[in-house]
């Protein structure tokens, strides 16, 4: 939580220490990994950031606002859908299909026996309507979905477990309407954006760029949102919901706002995701992907903006190294992550830089003076969903 | 039943008027066939037995409870059709029998998440701490007493002082009907005197509604005062009368 | 889609699809009751139910292995030791994980989602690395071999009737258990008010490592009952957790009632949909269904009124 001067005010959203923080990621991913890394392991970095978006919109909806959607996989998957829905039109020219009955549509529709496209690719021709569709269509998504709960007041563990739910049916819808959709393998065969090779290893890294800038944009989005009234709002939301109410809030459109916006950053990730890996498929959709995304968030500490990025590349890195040596073992690591984050550092990676290193650094790192150590996982506060000390 | 006592209430202004509450929990009448008015600048204080209903009026009439049947009117508004914050908006503010307030924030946060600004999605995130609004949270840190701990997180407050805080959230929306429940339980005895004095500074140019059990604290502060038994009104008028009459003896102040 | 087929037809397959359904209305019941008692009544959201309803098909496969290569004469019998093994292979292990890690997490109920979902992920790879990552399935005894045909054009599985019954049977016991034992009053109790609970003298930590334990328990007599009807692997277990937890949610968590009710809807919706839409749509009609209708009644079928 913020400390707020009272009396100077803060004018601008970002603390010092917020700034410091983010120019030490801008040039961790934009000099020093592209320096440091070959161009088959920043692909891997790039990839790993689009999961950073959802982790991104997962502290705000779930560690500010107490709000945890296990179906955020969907999100992912409906913007990645959108993009590789143009990708794919594109790549599915008259000329490039001459061989298959139906010339011109993606190749799984003919496959089954599909001989028109379907209304609903049609607009996807246009590359306008797909970065806004990347935007909005999950947006809308959640925000019925908000609507229909939230207003409803379901929360808590029922609402988690109904977008559980809704991440197994889109998976079970996605693989069973093939002839729509690709089926299990997904949208693959994905090449060129406007005449542009995506598939080169400079388009690679380019995209690469615009994903990180994508990401520090966003990144300033959260840090905005987090700052503002709204962001006080939440945690009070979360802490006392009643209050809130009574102080004369409509409780229930902040909580549609917050999950609409973690969907919408969710997307953003799954269209960069599209663009950089040249595929989507339903693998990145259900309640297994859903679920891992969460964890990102809980390592790097649940009510850590900068931490989401961070420990969504940690897990990430974690899981490429061990699932190609040993893969048995990641899956205990995996579990036990959970487990651990839980019981042992609630906190995740934020809570311990908060009480070992940032106290060593001094006061612009937001010293330790005011604050206090994480209180240890044994006595978790009785309401709200965390120990709120490592609130940055 | 209780038609005597509101014989005169039909003809004026009321700000709240309460006509025939009645709400069940699975056939339990918690609250049953109500009736009471408040005046402009009435302190109103409800007293009774525990589990007479009292928080439940208090529930019905901010909306956290649904009523069954009747009607409470708040200035020619019909509140049992509102939302909760609709009804906060109108005017309506509600303390909490527990204090509630936030604790990961600090006081400064608490107050001004309570100022009545920028209270939808859009306002919220355009909201400006400008002047007027850290004037307005000093000026009631000072009135609650805890204008030395404006950056102090709620959490580590005294109990004493977290119920002034509350009470200060309430103060700061300006509302017309103040709502208190228990506004003195669990304090100290200087706490206690130093909350009468603050309820004394804030109850001026609005109508309170109190619910307390601490009768010295009700005899320095009630107009008049309500005594609830059951969910139905056993009594009600002056501290005098009431304390006088055999009926609240018996199941209240008997023993 | 009815078109196709005549009336008499139409009135054998509901009654097959009706039968198949009450199958997956066993399993469903079985792993939501275990599920119901740990949400319901102490608030814990257990992602890992599926897989100690695996270990208890796993004993069930053992045991049967057991009995086949040692004692083949008992053969016919081996399905109830087995049954009585899972649910004390399973209840222990769940008494350990309530001691390790549960109880840390009370009024954490996000968090032991989270937590249990770990636990599921290190169980299914132990299973693996233990059992192998094949599918085992268990030999019928004779007796539970065949179909019983009720008329020319119905027959029914005799294991699955065996199933249903044992749920029956199952089910009556833990309502006993619940609202006639002074033990359930005890558990009853200490939902109710925790505090209040202690001070009266109940062991409320042992109440509610029991109550665990006995909701895994549970869960391991259903993987026994699992045996019957589908085969065991690492992570046949997770395919019906989704489901678990909607049946009882919806069936409203406090309710044993509501579970089996809300059980029997949804398998019934599925099993009939499965005949004349393909398995995957009828699947998402009915999570879609239940989603739809909890949006409009967000406390289950079956509520009981409580104070916010
Ligand atoms: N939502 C509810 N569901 C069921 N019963 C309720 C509900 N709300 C209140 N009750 C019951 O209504 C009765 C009145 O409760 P209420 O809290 O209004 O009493 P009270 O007068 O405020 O008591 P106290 O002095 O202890 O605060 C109690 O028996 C309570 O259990
Ligand atoms: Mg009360």
């Amino acid at each position: 939580m913020t400390i707020p001067a009272p009396k100077s005010g803060r004018t601008f959203f970002l603390r010092p220490q917020d700034l410091i923080g983010i120019i030490v990621l801008a040039i961790l991913l934009l000099v020093v990994l592209p320096l440091a890394l070959d161009n088959f392991r920043l692909q891997f970095v790039g990839k790993y950031l689009t999961y950073a978006f959802v982790a991104l919109g997962l502290v705000l909806c779930w560690g500010y606002a107490g709000i945890l959607s296990l179906g955020q996989g969907v999100f992912f998957g409906l913007g990645g859908y959108c993009m590789a829905m143009y990708l794919k039109l594109e790549a599915s020219s008259v000329e490039n299909t001459k061989i298959q009955s139906t010339p011109g549509i993606p190749d799984f529709m003919d496959w089954n026996q599909i001989t028109s496209l379907p209304w609903f690719w049609e607009p996807f021709r246009s590359f306008g309507f797909t970065t806004l569709a990347v935007v909005v269509v999950p947006a809308l998504f959640a925000l019925i979905l908000g609507y229909a709960l939230f207003k409803r007041r379901v929360g808590g563990v029922y609402f988690a477990i109904i977008t559980q739910a809704l991440a197994a049916i889109m998976t079970i819808l996605i693989v069973g309407q093939q002839g729509y959709t690709g089926g299990i393998n997904g949208i693959t065969d994905l090449r060129s954006l406007h005449g542009w090779d995506i598939r080169t290893d400079s388009a690679k890294t380019i995209l690469y760029f615009v994903c990180v800038g994508l990401l520090l944009g966003c990144i300033l989005l959260a840090y905005y949102v987090k700052s503002s009234k709204l962001g006080r709002i939440l945690v009070a939301m979360r802490d006392k919901e009643d209050r809130v109410r009574f102080s004369g809030y409509d409780v229930s459109s902040f909580k549609i706002f917050v999950f609409c916006l973690a969907a919408s950053l969710s997307a953003i990730g799954g269209a960069m995701f599209t663009l950089q890996v040249g595929f989507m498929s339903p693998s990145f959709v259900g309640i297994v992907p859903s679920i891992e995304m969460v964890i990102y968030t809980a390592v790097g500490g649940r009510l850590s903006i900068l931490g989401a990025i961070y420990g969504t590349l940690l897990v990430n890195w974690a899981k490429t190294s061990f699932s190609e040596s040993f893969p048995e073992l990641w899956l205990f690591g995996l579990g036990g992550l959970f487990i651990a984050v839980v019981l042992i550092f609630p906190n995740g990676l934020a809570g311990l830089w908060q009480s070992y290193v940032a106290p060593r650094l001094g006061p612009l790192f937001g010293g330790a003076a005011k604050r206090r150590a994480a209180p240890p996982s044994a006595s978790p506060p009785a309401s709200g969903p965390v120990a709120p000390a490592a609130a940055e | 039943m209780n038609a005597g006592v509101i014989t005169d209430s039909m003809n004026r202004d009321f700000v709240l008027a309460v006509e025939g509450l009645t709400v069940s929990f699975d056939g339990f009448k918690a609250v049953n066939d109500l009736s009471f008015y408040v005046d402009e600048n009435e302190i109103r204080v409800i007293i009774g037995p525990n589990g007479a209903g009292k928080t439940t009026v208090l529930d019905l009439i901010c909306g956290r409870t649904r009523a069954t049947t009747g009607s409470i009117r708040f200035k020619e508004r019909e509140l049992t059709k509102m939302k909760e914050h609709e009804i906060v908006r109108a005017g309506v503010g509600r303390k909490f029998q527990n204090p509630s307030i936030y604790e990961d924030l600090t006081v400064f946060e608490n107050l001004e998440i309570s100022y009545p600004k920028g209270r939808t999605v859009v306002g919220a995130l355009t909201f400006r701490r400008d002047g007027p609004v850290k004037e307005r949270v000093q000026e009631i840190a000072e009135t609650i007493f805890l204008a030395d701990q404006l950056d102090q997180r709620a959490e580590y407050l005294s109990h004493g002082q977290k119920q002034w805080l509350e009470i200060g959230m309430l103060l700061i929306q300006d509302p017309e009907l103040l709502m208190l429940d228990e506004p003195v339980a669990g304090m100290s005895v200087s706490e206690r005197k130093k909350t009468a004095e603050l309820l004394n500074t804030i109850i001026k140019n609005r109508s309170v509604i109190v619910i307390e059990h601490d009768m010295k604290f009700v005899e320095d502060i009630a107009h008049k005062v309500t005594v609830l038994h059951q969910g139905k009104i056993l009594s009600e008028g002056s501290m005098a009368k009431v304390q006088a009459d055999p009926k609240v003896i018996e199941v209240y102040l008997g023993h | 889609m009815f078109a196709d087929y005549s009336l008499a037809e139409l009135g054998s397959i509901f009654v097959m699809q009706g039968f198949a359904g009450l199958i997956l209305f066993s399993v469903f019941v079985l792993m939501a009751l275990g599920l119901a008692i740990i949400f319901g009544q102490m608030g814990v959201i257990n992602m890992a139910h599926g897989e100690f309803m695996i270990l208890g098909a796993y004993v069930t496969y053992f045991t049967s292995q057991f009995f086949l290569h040692f004692l083949p004469s008992l053969f016919n019998i081996y399905f109830f030791v087995a049954m009585i093994l899972a649910f004390f292979a399973s209840g222990a292990l769940g008494m350990a994980v309530e001691w390790l890690m549960i109880r840390r997490l009370y009024k954490r109920p996000l968090d032991t989602l989270l937590a249990t979902w770990g636990l599921s992920l290190i169980l299914q790879q132990v299973y693996r690395s233990v059992f192998g990552p094949r599918e085992v399935g268990v030999e019928l005894p004779n007796w539970m071999m065949g179909s019983l045909a009720l008329t020319d054009t119905i027959e029914v599985q005799i294991n699955g009737l065996f199933v249903m019954g044992l749920t029956i049977a199952i089910t009556i016991a833990v309502a006993l258990l619940m609202y006639k034992s002074a033990w359930g009053k005890q558990v009853r109790a200490v939902v109710q008010n925790r505090v209040m609970a202690g001070a009266v003298g109940i062991n409320t930590e042992k109440i509610d490592r029991n109550t665990f334990g006995l909701g895994c328990g549970i869960a391991g007599v259903a993987g026994s009952a699992f045996t019957m009807i589908g085969s065991t692997g690492p992570t046949s277990g997770q395919l019906y957790i989704v489901d678990t937890f909607l049946v009882v949610v919806f069936g409203g968590a406090q309710s044993l009632l509501g579970t089996i009710a809300s059980a029997f809807t949804i398998s019934q919706a599925q099993s009939t949909m499965e005949f004349f839409l393909s398995g995957s749509m009828a699947k998402v009609l009915t999570l879609l269904g239940v989603v739809i209708i909890l949006m409009l009644r967000p406390q289950g079928l079956f509520v009981i009124k409580v104070r916010r």
